[in-house]
Order: structure tokens, then C-alpha cells, then sequence
């Protein structure tokens, strides 16, 4: 599998901006390792097996160090659809403390959406759950580079972690970071606005966002996708306050950034429909 | 409000114009199921096609299956006062999702609610008159899962939240003319087919059941509600206020729980 190396020893795979299909079998989302002098660290896992196992082979090309540690930033199928193909290293797999309810809880739901979007059945083990949980923060030491693991309050989702290669300036946003491909509000968008305004503060050159190219600048990574939620929030506000309805909100708040987010179409009204129950109760 | 039209053919839709022109299916399933609901509910009883009397409003493709937002309207012609409409979601496993009744039957009324769908399915909507009519309309729509779908997002805030109302109202109230008021309950309404896949058991079934909106101690509205209406129940529904007043409001769930809440109502003169 084609990867990129962004900083030294910090390798990305770029996902297709797609849905989940029979051909790319789950990559959909940007995956990727950070190498240190004495351990490996594996960073979301693709959507598949078959794309965990590529990411591990990409691996093995490069390094003959150990896979010590499998990081998942949420768990979303095409980010912890891979974490099984690393089995064999028998690493920690490390994720936010609400990881393992979130696992649990979408598990069939998952199965079924993977099999109807790739014909074929889905594994019958549910994705490998974490083996150490962080509520707070956490570092992981590779030898000679240390990364600094958050478990953030609800923002994309309730278990949304990053992880800071401090050595390396860059931060692996997992999906609180959307580029090109258009986001989606599982969580909270108010709590995802604040979220973004806390890691607009962490002291890192390069983003590695869930979706969107290997990397780029940060903060300016999130500009787009912050004016997206800021303009959602505030457009469906406006249809509260003029005593609006759902169906009204849906057919009327536009996506701010328009069709230059890829497949907005699928995720904007499910965004307008979660973001105005939200904000019902503010 | 200007339609959006950068998002396809669903969303465009939304609006509700297209859904009342088309989204009615009547498939020789939905046929064979309605009839079974019908002697389930109505056993006895003829059920004719609404016309102009009842109108239902629903998107014929939901954006989350847990809270399919509806509209009910009822449209007494003279003489005839429409006393209930029961909401049916067909294919659901406990089809019956509420019956809203209006104790003023002869003025129209327009409720605004948002309810599970567990299949693509046909919802119904069968209004009765006072002189023991039932008349019925239906939407099908495309969703699924909506009985067994995780909630909710966050469940501690959620139980926090349990009984608390909200009550939305337009700036301006105009004595003597409808206004269109929201009630919202924060409720998790657990169906009881919603899993807990970490402790493995099924979470119990617990909704809120009845509802009823006085104003002036006058009832406006009494809702009887199963387990698929969605969590945060909201409803939007018509007043006539004749002068100020209070609105208050009383639910009860299926543990007993009562909520009450009340809230005044300025009314300005109407032009």
C-alpha cells in the first residue's frame, strides 16, 4: 500500500474519498506509523483486514522494528476495520476509555452495513477492542520519540483520541479533523467546536486528519471544517428561533464550503437532523 | 426559508410539498400488513380512505431511522369533528406509535412529532371523527433500524436530563388565532429491543406513555404513546388561546414518573 512519509519516520496512507465498496474493500480513511529507535506504533487500522494487513506489510518493507503499540482515535469501521491483522505482533492496542462501549455498541450495526457495501461477509469476531484505555492522557516512548495520547470529551464522537509526536510537530487528529471529504456529526458539534479550539493550541506544524491528504499545516487544517460546523450550528439556530422543524432545517441549511466537500450529499441532512436534536436542549 | 438544492434529490424533497404529491405506496406487502393492522387495532370497524380530511407528511427517506420526523394534520369539514388520529408505523414490532386526541375536534389541528422506523415500512395515519369514522391516509418511508438503534448519545447527561420540558413558543402570541407551540421531554424512551452489547442484556422498555396539554385547565391535546415514539419526545401542536394564560403540561412514563410544567402565555390582541 502506498505510503507517505510526512516527518521523518512518520509514514500516512491517504484513503479514498468514497464509501466503503466491494473494491476498496474499507479504505476510506488515512491510516498510518510512527517509528521509533526501539517500537512501532500503528495509528488507526483502515476499514478491513485486508487493509490492515497492507498497512502491516508496508510496515515490515520499512522497519524490521517491533509493533508494540495499535492506537485507534475512535472507532469508526474504516479506522479500526484492520486492528485483527496486527494480531500476530500482539501489540497494546490503546484507545479513548469509552472505546470499548462504542465498539460493543456498533458492532452489528457495522457488520451488516459492511456486508450489504461489499458482498461479502464480515469477520465474526467484532474489530479487536483496546487492551489499555487512556481517560485522560497518555505517552507511549518508541525509543527516542514520544507521543502523548488525549482522550478528548465529545466532539466527532464520545471517544475521540489524538496523538502528539512531539519530536515530529505533528498531530494525528484522527476524525476530529476533516479534509475534502465531508464530515460527519456522531458526537457533538458544539463539543467538537471546542474541541478544535483546544487543539488549535497544542504546539504541532502538521495535522494527519481522519480523512483528507497525509498532512498539512496546522491549525489551518481545520479552517474548513470549523466554518463548516460554526455555520451549521448557527444556521439551524436560526431555524429554531423561527420556530422551524426538522424537515424545515433539512431542506433549507446549505453545507457551508458547499459540494467541495466530497459526498456531502450522505452526511449533510444526517448532520442538520443530529445538530438540531443537539442544540433542542441548549 | 429558500430550499437548498446543492444535496439531490432527497433533500430537495424534504420539503414536504413532493412527499404529500408521492410518497404513498401501496404495494400488495403494505396491503397485506395493513390489513392485519387493521384487525388488530380497528377489529369490526371499516376504515375508509382519508381524502381531504387527514393529511400525513413524512420523508420518503429518513436521515436517521430514530427520529423520523412526521406531520399529522386534520382538516374538519362542517359538522364533522376529528377527535383522534392514531399514528401506526406498519412494519414496526409494536406498530401502534401514539394516538393524539383533540378534545376540540371541529377546529383543525397540525402535530409535528418524530418517531422510530425499524423497516422500510408504510406509516399510517387513521383519523376518527365523532361520529365513529375512521379515515386513513399513509406515507411510505425508507429507514431502518430505528428500534434497536444505541441511545443515547450520552447517557449520563440523558438521565440527568430525564423529565425536563422545554416549551418553544413564536414571539408573538395573537388572542383568538392558533399559534404553533414545541413541547420537548428529555426521555431516553428505551424500547426495549435496544442491546447493551458490553453488560449483554436487553435494556428495559421505558417511554413516557400519556401526555396531555391543558391551557386554562381547558384540554387541547392528550397523546397516548408506545415505544416508538423517539427519545426526547417533541411535539408540535396548535393552541387557541381566547385570552393569557397558562399552558401546562403532564406526562407520565412507565415506571409512574410524573412530569409536570406549566407556563404562562402572554397573548397580544390579534389584528
Amino acid at each position: 500500500m502506498p505510503v507517505t512519509e510526512v516527518a521523518p519516520g512518520v509514514f500516512v496512507h491517504a484513503g479514498a474519498h468514497a464509501e466503503t465498496d466491494a473494491a476498496n474493500d474499507g479504505d476510506i480513511a488515512n491510516c498510518g506509523f510512527v517509528v521509533g529507535t526501539d517500537a512501532v506504533a500503528v495509528i488507526d487500522t483502515g476499514g478491513s483486514p485486508s487493509v490492515g494487513r497492507r498497512l502491516r506489510e508496508a510496515i515490515l518493507a520499512r522497519t524490521g522494528r517491533p509493533i508494540l503499540y495499535v492506537v485507534n482515535t475512535h472507532a469508526h469501521p474504516d479506522h479500526v476495520g484492520g486492528n485483527e491483522a496486527f494480531l500476530p505482533d500482539g501489540p497494546a492496542f490503546v484507545g479513548h476509555a469509552n472505546l470499548p462501549a462504542a465498539l460493543a455498541a456498533r458492532r452489528d450495526h457495522d457488520r451488516r452495513a459492511y456486508e450489504e457495501a461489499t458482498g461479502r461477509p464480515a469477520a465474526d469476531r467484532s474489530p479487536v477492542a483496546p487492551t489499555v484505555t487512556v481517560s485522560d492522557r497518555m505517552d507511549i516512548d518508541l525509543g527516542g520519540r514520544v507521543l502523548e495520547l488525549v482522550a478528548h470529551p465529545v466532539a466527532h464522537t464520545d471517544h475521540d483520541l489524538t496523538v502528539l509526536d512531539h519530536g515530529a510537530a505533528t498531530l494525528w487528529t484522527g476524525d476530529l479533523v476533516f479534509q475534502e471529504r465531508a464530515p460527519a456529526v456522531d458526537g457533538s458539534a458544539l463539543g467538537w467546536i471546542a474541541v478544535l479550539d483546544t487543539l488549535a493550541r497544542v504546539p504541532a506544524q502538521l495535522a494527519i486528519p481522519g480523512h483528507g491528504p497525509p498532512a498539512s499545516p496546522w491549525p489551518d487544517a481545520a479552517a474548513d471544517l470549523r466554518r463548516y460546523l460554526k455555520g451549521l450550528v448557527a444556521d439551524v439556530r436560526a431555524v429554531q428561533k423561527a420556530g422551524g422543524t426538522i424537515q424545515q432545517a433539512v431542506a433549507t441549511v446549505p453545507p457551508t464550503g458547499g459540494t467541495a466537500w466530497r459526498l456531502i450529499e450522505n452526511y449533510h441532512p444526517r448532520n442538520v437532523t443530529a445538530v438540531f436534536a443537539e442544540l433542542e436542549w441548549e | 426559508m429558500r430550499p437548498w438544492h446543492g444535496i439531490g434529490l432527497a433533500a430537495a424533497c424534504a420539503g414536504m410539498i413532493c412527499l404529500a404529491a408521492g410518497g404513498a405506496v401501496a404495494g400488495p406487502a403494505e396491503e397485506t400488513r395493513w390489513q392485519v393492522l387493521q384487525d388488530l387495532y380497528f377489529a369490526g370497524r371499516t376504515v375508509e380512505e382519508a381524502g381531504p380530511v387527514v393529511s400525513l407528511e413524512a420523508p420518503t427517506r429518513a436521515h436517521d431511522a430514530a427520529l423520523v420526523p412526521i406531520r399529522v394534520a386534520t382538516a374538519p369539514a362542517p359538522g364533522v369533528a376529528v377527535t383522534a388520529v392514531h399514528l401506526i408505523v406498519d412494519n414496526n414490532p409494536v406498530p401502534l406509535a401514539m394516538v393524539l386526541r383533540f378534545p376540540d375536534g371541529t377546529r383543525p389541528h397540525a402535530v409535528d412529532t418524530r418517531l422510530r422506523v425499524d423497516a422500510y415500512t408504510n406509516i399510517t395515519a387513521v383519523a376518527e371523527t365523532a361520529d365513529g369514522r375512521l379515515l386513513k391516509t399513509a406515507r411510505f418511508v425508507k429507514a431502518a433500524g430505528g428500534c434497536s438503534a444505541p441511545s443515547p448519545k450520552n447517557a449520563q447527561l440523558a438521565a440527568l436530563r430525564l423529565g425536563k420540558m422545554k416549551l418553544n413558543l413564536p414571539e408573538t402570541v395573537s388572542t383568538g388565532k392558533p399559534a404553533t407551540a414545541q413541547l420537548l421531554i428529555s426521555h431516553p424512551n428505551y424500547t426495549g429491543f435496544q442491546y447493551d452489547q458490553l453488560n449483554h442484556y436487553y435494556i428495559p422498555a421505558h417511554y413516557v406513555k400519556t401526555i396531555g396539554v391543558r391551557y386554562n385547565g381547558e384540554p387541547v391535546l392528550d397523546v397516548e404513546a408506545d415505544i416508538s415514539m423517539s427519545e426526547d419526545p417533541s411535539l408540535h401542536f396548535t393552541i387557541v388561546p381566547e385570552k393569557e394564560g397558562t399552558l401546562e403540561v403532564v406526562a407520565e412514563d412507565t415506571k409512574g414518573r410524573i412530569f409536570k410544567e406549566s407556563w404562562p402565555i402572554r397573548t397580544t390582541p390579534g389584528s
